[in-house]
């Protein structure tokens, strides 16, 4: 809009109906084939690759979980050995927090946000093809590692001197935090991509109290991953340099600190637990409407939630170490803080059973799994509230209590929300409808077995059976409890398998979805589905909260953007008016060079520091190809 | 099938039942330790209280999905929107004084548990991979003393406990007495423990330290002041001179082969001090870390193959001829 109109330049206000698509198309478009998938930056089928890659990750994840839970059912089983199981363990909770469950909610948010903001691509889309493949090496990284008897045994977590030079002999413990610094890169890339879109590229009229919660959520997340993400660089950094030139920084010998590096680990370890949190509660936020047939209650009390939790996560990472003898006041102080966090949390519950309440709900899979979400979640937060008292904490801590807490929150409180949301999203994904009837079966199979498999553990935590340790010993009275949660944990792995199967069945054959087949109020309905390569025809301009329930009709639309080449409207931040026409990347190569160049010195840095030097010229290279201005219309911005 | 014969081989090894102790002497809910006793009371109430709110959402819950509605779907209304609003007010107006109420009742209850006996029976407790090294201190140095993965204490006193990790974090945890504190190297943590009742009473490892973190138990047995005290004089003597053939045999063997450069057996050239010091070995109830019921057999079958019993544990194995063998386990077991 402030740039002046050339002679050359085609508008959409000048062309119309089926003539304006075939531009945005042929402008738009992913070439078929392999280069078109190599070279795409188009936010849909990356987000789409993104979802899919998480998803395999946790089904091998799961896997896992299964191994240990066979390798549990008896005391002193010998399925798996000491070193095996130790790398099963190890590879489960760092597959599924770095591998699964902050990349799978970035996935969706990657292709949900721009399409709920109602623009055309993610801002900075080569980052964020970028970021996929960097993904994509860290987790090959790790699990090709693992395959080759190399996985890391030291725990998610990697406490020193455990994970030290002096303890973990071999590369185990550098490629844990190898993979760390993958998907740092790939989070952060897409957190910065986050901020800008959510920030810039909202649809004209959509100001900050009319972005919808999964958005708004979104946000707040990429800010905790923008500033969490520093403390595990710093800690997985500064633990590399230790076991590769000889540094102290967690040497106690050589006046270095074991502690330091559990307060730098926690830093970043607790505010990545509301990393994936508060992106499923942005999402049951934003299902609860067309499944209660109402607005959600309390848009500014949710919004002001998410805030709220994310300022206060920064705030608790102590509690992971109420038993390495802090000093007593402190200590409270982030019982406190940890306590505090269950009023942000018991507000959005009670807006959405308010909700609810005053809704007419549409018992469709979705809200199932955001009732399952209730029933397991508010368990994971109350116990959460448990171990947050330092006394009882001291009991509990590094308990199979806290192993079933945790489930709770992550599988309860994010994974029910987002197989929810999968269910929800689906028609938008692929144009077909999930079966309701598997979808159902799914969702009584998981949430039974579940809380079958998971509630057990409570009381093995009270009965004395710590974390981490791969076998028991017959004379302790766990076994009956122990064959309970691995029978039960059948029945949980039958849901998931229904869930997949319904998933496939419907990819291919499901029925046909309508473009807004739940009569959802958010724009990424307001287009077709599958959505088009340039999502909207004409960018929606926005007037309400719920703009497809407000303006049943037909969407204002905002014209005047170039259709010869990739061109999406700039808002501004507080207001979202337009204000500038802005140019959007065209497909490119060098993204994939250039991750490929980066993982190769990364992984090449595990075994010499010299990789940093020499690995580094070849990622220079790539980067100067990524932004060598190639002629394109694009450039002229 | 490898399965189904490694289990034999499997219970073979355990026919020692070390089950000779209630089954739940390892619990943070069956409990005989004076903090551990008021913890569960605070879990008991903790738990209540949630459980209660649980109950209260669920409640809700039902309420707000199943409450018979009257009429076509309508847009909120305002009347209706303000009673919302008053309800979810009210909820958090709770939720906070719940949460503030357990905090204060933490605040206190960490404040009770810190508060020290007046008493000088202090243990130093050292975490090693993976094996705990227990030393007696006291203000007289020559009558102190060391031994390994058992620490007896007088019931009815409060006892102090130097927690220091050697190698990696372990965190001591003997839940029916106290909950757990973490052996941190370079840091010196402290706790205090203390039985209400003579017993036996099982702590384990709670910190991942790495290949056997399953297998690094300990046992505490709270006894009478007597018992204790015979047991400290016969703790704080030399090992006896062998007296049987065999195991006198079994000295000869233990002090020229390589077992001498890792363990003490005071009274003996033996000082090494990597592993346990084995001084008493006989007289502890189990071997390896709680991991048998220390006899005859088992020495010798933990001595045989140490790395198959508890793979990856520092002890090597030491090849020794069969008669070497039953000659050394012998003599271990007569250290009593």
């Amino acid at each position: 809009m402030n740039m002046p109109a050339k002679a050359s330049d085609t508008r959409d206000i000048d062309i119309q109906g089926s003539c304006l698509t075939e531009a945005l198309t042929e402008t738009w478009k992913t070439p078929p084939g392999i280069w078109g998938a190599l070279t795409t930056v188009d936010h849909k089928i990356i987000g789409r690759r993104y979802i899919f890659t998480a998803f395999v990750f946790l089904v091998l994840g799961g896997v896992l979980a299964v191994l240990m839970r066979i390798q549990l059912a008896q005391p002193e089983a010998r399925l798996l050995g000491p070193d095996r199981y130790n790398q099963i363990f190890t590879m489960h909770g760092a597959n599924m927090m770095f591998l699964f469950a902050v990349p799978v909610m970035e996935a969706v948010a990657v292709y949900l946000v721009p399409l709920m903001v109602g623009t055309r691509n993610i801002a900075f889309p080569r980052l964020n093809a970028f970021s996929y493949w960097i993904y994509l090496a860290g987790g090959a990284l790790l699990w090709i590692a693992f395959a080759l008897d190399m996985g890391p045994d030291v725990g998610w977590f990697a406490y020193v001197p455990l994970s030290g030079p002096q303890y973990a002999a071999g590369k185990r413990a550098d490629i844990w935090a190898q993979m760390i610094t993958f998907t740092e890169v790939s989070a952060l890339a897409v957190a910065v991509e986050m901020v800008v879109t959510v920030f810039k590229q909202r649809a004209p009229g959509m100001t900050l109290d009319r972005i919808p919660v999964f958005v708004w959520a979104m946000l707040v997340t990429s800010f905790l991953i923008i500033m969490a993400m520093p403390a595990i660089m710093v800690a997985s950094t500064s633990l590399i340099l230790d076991r590769l030139v000889g540094t102290h920084f967690f040497n106690p010998a050589e006046g270095g600190d074991v502690l330091l590096w559990q307060h730098l680990f926690w830093f970043f370890g607790h505010p990545e637990v509301y990393i994936i949190f508060l992106p499923a509660a942005g999402m049951v936020s934003t299902m609860i409407e067309p499944f209660a047939r109402r607005p959600a209650f309390g848009y500014l009390g949710l919004v002001m939630a998410l805030i709220a939790t994310g300022i206060l996560a920064f705030g608790l990472w102590v509690h992971h170490m109420f038993v390495a003898g802090l000093p007593r006041l402190g200590e409270s102080f982030f019982t406190a803080s940890s306590m505090a966090i269950a009023i942000p949390a018991g507000i959005q519950i009670f807006c959405w059973l308010a909700t609810l309440w005053d809704g007419r709900p549409v018992f469709k899979t979705p809200l199932l799994f955001i009732i399952g979400f209730f029933v397991t979640f508010v368990i994971g937060g109350l116990t959460g509230v448990m171990v947050a008292s330092v006394p009882f904490d001291t009991q509990v801590h590094d308990t199979y209590f806290v192993v079933a807490h945790f489930h709770y929150v992550l599988v309860g409180g994010a994974v029910f929300p987002l197989l929810g949301a999968i269910h929800y999203w689906f028609p938008k994904l692929t144009g077909r409808m999930m079966s309701e009837t598997l979808g159902q079966w799914s969702f009584w199979l998981i949430i039974t077995g579940f809380n079958a498999t998971f509630f057990p553990m409570h009381i093995l935590g009270l009965e004395g059976m710590p974390r981490r340790i791969y076998t028991y010993q017959p004379d302790l009275p766990w076994h009956a409890l122990n064959v309970f949660a691995s029978l039960s944990s059948i029945v949980l792995t039958a849901g998931f398998l229904v869930f997949f199967i319904n998933v496939i069945r419907s990819a291919w054959a499901g029925d046909v979805a309508s473009d807004n087949p739940w009569d959802a109020a958010t724009l990424e309905w307001a287009t077709s589905s599958p959505p088009p390569s340039f999502n909207f025809a004409m960018i929606p301009v926005v007037n309400s909260l719920h703009p497809l329930w407000d303006c049943r009709d037909a969407l204002a639309v905002a014209k005047g953007l170039r259709t010869d080449r990739r061109e999406l409207v700039v808002t501004s931040l507080n207001t979202a008016e337009p204000q500038a026409r802005e140019a959007s990347p065209r497909n490119s190569i060098w993204p994939l060079l250039t991750a490929i160049a980066t993982s190769i010195m990364l992984i090449w840095s595990i075994f010499t520091p010299w990789a940093v030097v020499w690995g580094s010229i070849p990622i220079a290279i790539a980067l100067i190809g990524w932004f060598w201005p190639k002629g394109t219309p694009e450039d002229e911005a | 099938m490898i399965r189904a014969l490694s289990k034999i081989c499997l219970s073979a090894m355990l026919a020692v039942p070390l089950a000779a102790c209630g089954s739940n002497w390892q619990s943070a809910l069956d409990v005989h330790g004076t903090s551990a006793i008021s913890l569960k009371h605070l879990i008991l109430l903790i738990v209540a209280v949630c459980s209660v709110v649980w109950m209260l959402v669920m409640v809700a819950l039902i309420w707000a999905l199943w409450h018979r509605r009257e009429g076509l779907s309508t847009p909120p209304q305002p009347g209706r929107e303000r009673r919302m609003t008053i309800a979810v007010i009210g909820a958090v107006i709770v939720t906070a004084v719940i949460i503030g109420t357990f905090t204060i009742m933490s605040f206190f209850a960490t404040r009770s548990l810190s508060v020290a006996g007046q008493d000088e029976l202090t243990i130093r407790v050292r975490g090693l991979q993976w094996w705990w090294g227990i030393e007696y201190l006291g203000p007289d140095p020559s009558r102190r003393f060391e031994t390994a993965n058992e620490i007896h204490i007088p019931v009815g006193r409060s006892v102090h406990l130097k927690l220091e990790g050697l190698d990696v974090i372990h965190s001591f945890w003997v839940p029916s007495l106290a909950g757990k504190q973490d052996l941190i190297p370079g840091r010196s943590n402290e706790l205090t423990i203390r039985a209400e009742q003579p017993g036996v009473y099982r702590g384990q490892c709670a910190e991942y330290c790495g290949m056997q973190h399953a297998h690094m138990a300990l046992l505490v047995i709270a006894e009478s002041q007597d018992d204790f005290d015979k047991w400290a004089n016969a703790e704080r003597n030399a090992a006896a001179q062998p007296v049987e053939e065999e195991a006198a045999a079994g000295m000869q063997t233990f002090l020229t082969k390589p077992c001498a450069a890792c363990h003490t057996i005071r009274g003996t050239i033996a000082a090494g001090t990597t592993g346990p010091d084995l001084t008493h070995v006989g007289s502890r109830r189990t071997i390896a870390a709680g991991l048998f019921e220390t006899t005859r057999g088992s020495l010798a079958a933990w001595i045989a193959d140490p790395q198959t019993i508890k793979p990856g544990n520092n002890m090597p194995m030491v090849p020794l001829a069969p008669e070497e063998l039953r000659d050394v386990s012998a003599y271990l077991a007569s250290l009593k």
